[in-house]
């Protein structure tokens, strides 16, 4: 009877779920398309468009600090979200594959960084990065990154370890003398759906950090989001809609091109 | 990239001779005075910007944050010099000093002015849309009793301080009130008006001129900016009385550059540089002769030529631990 | 070295190191004295603790109960509850949508889902509040359309704070999900849907129960920093009322009472590692 289910009645497409996938995701992207719409404004308002034009991006490319701030951003995003899933791979493989004693304390700590309000982060970081000496800027900005960034790549990453077949492991065991051929030939590729989902939990999660980064900026290393909260007092222009135009379309391109060569492996 | 030479030298951060490092609120230095300076000094400026006084106060505090320069507001000036966290510059020493402003010399927070030179200055009042708000005003009611149409449409900076100061001068009651009593009146006062106002949004020219709100407590500069997009937005300076501030440019204690530091401080003094400050973020300088720099309309502008019969604005410290008790307990309460 | 410490030292390490540590000093903080103007003064006090319940009158020290900082603590857990929901219904069907397309649509979707978070937080959260406000584009709409006659009341208040978690949280909802469900085994699904009535009933009674521990994920990645948002309830709230989050950064800003800031925070983290270790002792269970 199973076989001769018809497509409509499959599991896999459940009444609504489309709909309601594809009503979430034009939820998310209102705000979106709106700062996009407004980037284009000829006046200066970020809520009344005059007329379309250029200009704010033009202003962009000759605006150091902004530039700066956002290069920053991005630079920040992708050191803390590699580096953290990295970590949080080794980590998921000792958890999940292996005998670990206290596993319950190993797993509160790695997820300790989720149940901390990111102001007792930002100041605690401070005041702790100052007396040991490491000082404020960039490297501080990192290892406080990474540290927060660990458990959001944890998390996707153990949950798509968790239903991978061992059966499969112990297969290429049979096959592979070496465990760490095992490791990359076989687990690897298997756990790649959770490893992009963890490093884009990850990458998202520090782009978006604010107080954190408020707190441990140093010379030259301010993050776009402090740029831009700094900016409120004299008064936020379509510059801001124009950068975060700008790396939607960078970040687009960097997932469509990780997308493409992901298919050209497979 | 700058941000990978600052990865390199994170762990001991050797800043190379020939730089300045400024702390200061976003989009508030000239690009041109930046460059000016930078080819005059042949000195290599860098901008890092900060939210709120406050950040800036507990990175100073936490030490180490490495910057040259920065613009603390005035009663933040008090707190810093208080503490010890600015150098003694001598600012009164240097050649520029004699185009400071007279009144701006014997200050409440450097009355001798040995830590800080004068940015910027203005003032904390309101705005109304007088295409929707008719009549004469020149009062708080407008923002405490408003009219019917007003209702709902009110928007309050999100500073507690400003707001509670603003309901003070309403009532008639001393600003850094230690008075229990006091502080009740201004909770009920800002209780009632909460039911009428719509936000407590800092970005109150943006909601003036997209018509969100029709009455709004705003700084002066903003409210220039805000009526140079729709012209019916007026500054008013309420006979209540209002707040001045002055932002100041100081050298934090431990700056790597100081005396690049101080060629700044002694730079931003000089009349053609404070008008280009005046020019761009929009708010007056305290330096003599920089009219005859500053753009004719900015000149004019009401809002920074307060009219005779205005009060004149009240500087305001920091106040003491009672009094921010109950500013935090009364705001605490109204957020409620 | 065993092998599975060698892997757990660069993650556990990192996190004793640059969080718990810096943390402890924190709940240190607690029980000392707020210096004049903010930091800390070496001086034992449980006054913060204190005043979580009670104020004490400024003259004479006396103490009373005040409900002001349980009821901002009960709204925040109130207000991070619904996004959880929200983003629950919202994301599950997402999710189970996105992971069962053929897989180049699949990447699609993800991307998707995922570019909107490029633009920071900050700023989403500000176009979110333009599109809501009385001058937005929505009420705007359907007033020339005539279907009302003043704008809705969509910003400023607590329906645009939902709306505003939801939207900043989704995707730490969707993405667990989305790789738990991706390694389904379908054909053991299709033998349940024969031995029930229907997809529905499949997908509540095997599905969902296997879908746990991704579940639980998105839950707590939504829950926990829903609790402390900040951004959200300042602006699109209007700055109207104070959440948790807002709160304890109102401590270290205009407050200057750092220990009751740093008490806040360990009460708030203390609820959670609670509940934390309840779910990891399931979860350390179910894995072996």
């Amino acid at each position: 009877m199973a076989l001769l289910d018809t497509r409509s009645k499959d599991i896999r497409n459940l009444p609504g779920f489309g709909l309601t996938a594809t009503l979430a995701v034009a939820f998310l992207y209102a705000p979106i398309l709106f700062l996009v719409l407004y980037s284009f404004n000829s006046g200066r308002s970020i809520s009344r468009l005059d007329g379309l034009s250029w200009q704010w991006y033009q202003a962009v490319f000759a605006n150091e600090e902004i530039a700066g701030a956002a290069l920053n951003s991005v630079l920040l995003a992708v050191i803390a979200a590699s580096v953290a899933t990295v970590m949080a791979t080794a980590a998921a493989l000792a958890m999940v594959r292996m005998k670990v004693r206290r596993k319950a304390a190993a797993y509160a700590v790695l997820n300790f960084p989720l149940m901390v309000p990111e102001i007792v982060t930002a100041i605690a970081s401070l005041i702790f990065f100052s007396s040991v000496g490491l000082g404020l800027g960039f490297g501080s900005l990192v290892i406080a990154h990474t540290t927060f960034c660990i458990p959001f790549a944890y998390l996707p990453i153990t949950a798509r370890l968790t239903s991978m077949d061992p059966a499969l492991e112990s297969a290429a065991a049979d096959l592979f003398a070496r465990p760490w051929r095992r490791f990359t030939l076989i687990t690897l590729p298997l756990l790649a759906p959770g490893l992009m989902s963890g490093w884009l939990l990850a990458f998202i999660v520090s782009l978006d950090d604010f107080i954190i980064s408020s707190m441990l900026s140093g010379p030259g290393s301010t993050t776009l989001p402090v740029h831009i909260y700094s900016m409120l007092r004299l008064g936020i222009t379509p510059e801001v809609n124009a950068v975060s135009s700008l790396m939607v379309l960078v970040s687009a391109l960097v997932v469509i091109t990780s997308g493409l060569i992901a298919r050209k492996q497979t | 990239m700058r941000a990978l030479a600052i990865l390199l030298l994170t762990a001991a951060p050797a800043l190379a001779e020939g730089d300045l490092f400024i702390y200061t609120w976003g989009e508030y230095t000239p690009p041109d005075l930046v460059a000016k300076f930078e080819a005059e000094f042949g000195v290599k400026v860098h901008i890092d910007s900060y939210d709120s006084m406050e950040t800036m106060l507990a990175k100073l505090r936490a030490g180490g944050a490495g910057f040259d320069i920065i613009v603390p507001g005035d009663a933040t000036m008090q707190v810093l010099i208080a503490e010890d966290m600015v150098e003694k510059i001598d600012v009164f020493a240097m050649p520029n000093f004699a185009n400071v402003d007279d009144k701006w010399r014997e200050v409440y927070w450097d009355p001798k002015r040995e830590y800080s030179a004068p940015w910027a200055w203005g003032s904390t009042a309101f705005a109304v849309d007088t295409a929707v708000v008719t009549g004469d005003v020149s009062s708080l009611a407008a923002l405490f009793a408003p009219a019917e149409e007003v209702k709902g449409r009110i928007n309050m900076l999100r500073d507690m301080n400003a707001v509670i100061e603003t309901a003070q001068f309403y009532l008639g009651v001393p600003r850094c009130n230690e008075s229990a009593d006091d502080m009740k009146k201004v909770l009920d006062l800002l209780e009632t008006q909460k039911a009428w106002v719509k936000s407590y949004d800092s970005e109150s020219k943006e909601l003036l001129v997209s018509g969100e709100a029709v009455v709004s407590m705003t700084w002066n500069g903003y409210a220039m900016r805000a009526r140079d997009e729709k012209p019916t937005i007026t500054y008013v300076y309420p006979k209540e009385g209002y707040t001045g501030w002055m932002d100041n440019v100081a050298v934090p204690k431990g700056a790597p550059n100081l005396d690049n530091a101080k060629a700044w401080v002694n730079f931003v003094m000089a009349p053609e540089n404070a008008a280009m400050i005046t020019n761009y973020a929009r708010y007056s300088n305290g330096i003599k002769g920089s009219e005859a720099f500053i753009e004719p309309a900015l000149a004019a502008a009401p809002e920074i030529n307060p009219p005779a019969d205005a009060p004149a604005p009240e500087f305001i410290p920091t106040c003491s631990p009672e009094a921010t008790a109950l500013i935090d307990k009364v705001w605490t309460k109204l957020m409620n | 070295m065993k092998l599975h410490r060698l892997l757990l030292a660069p993650s556990l390490g990192t996190i004793l190191i640059f969080m718990a540590l810096p943390i402890a000093i924190t709940t240190l903080y607690s029980v000392l004295t707020p210096a004049q103007y903010g930091g800390v003064i070496w001086k034992p006090s449980a006054e913060a603790y204190i005043r979580l319940l009670f104020e004490r009158d400024i003259f004479d020290d006396t103490l009373t109960f005040n409900t002001d900082y349980l009821q901002i603590l009960g709204r925040s857990v109130l207000q991070a509850g619904v996004a959880t929901l929200l983003c629950l219904i919202i994301g599950l069907p997402t999710a189970w949508f996105i992971a069962t397309r053929p897989p180049g649509q699949k990447s699609l979707w993800l991307m998707l889902v995922t570019v909107p978070y490029w633009v920071n937080l900050l700023v989403r959260t500000i176009a979110l509040l333009l599109i809501l406000r009385d001058e937005g584009p929505i009420n705007r709409a359907l007033q020339s359309i005539g279907l009302t006659d003043g704008p809705l009341p969509l910003a400023y208040n607590n329906f645009a704070i939902g709306l505003g978690l939801v939207s900043s949280f989704l995707p730490f909802m969707i993405l667990p999900l989305y790789a738990a469900i991706e390694r389904f085994d379908f054909s053991l699904l299709e033998a349940a849907y024969d031995l029930h009535a229907n997809r529905r009933k499949a997908f509540f009674a095997v599905v969902l129960p296997i879908l746990r521990p991704g579940l639980i994920a998105g839950g707590l990645l939504v829950f926990i920093p829903g609790i402390g948002s900040y951004l959200a309830p300042d602006i699109l709230g209007g700055g109207k009322t104070l959440m948790l989050g807002n709160l304890i950064g109102m401590q270290f800003q205009g407050s200057r009472n750092w220990p009751f800031g740093a008490a806040l925070s360990t009460i708030l983290m203390a609820v959670t590692l609670i509940a934390l270790f309840i779910v990891a002792r399931r979860a350390a269970r179910e894995e072996t």
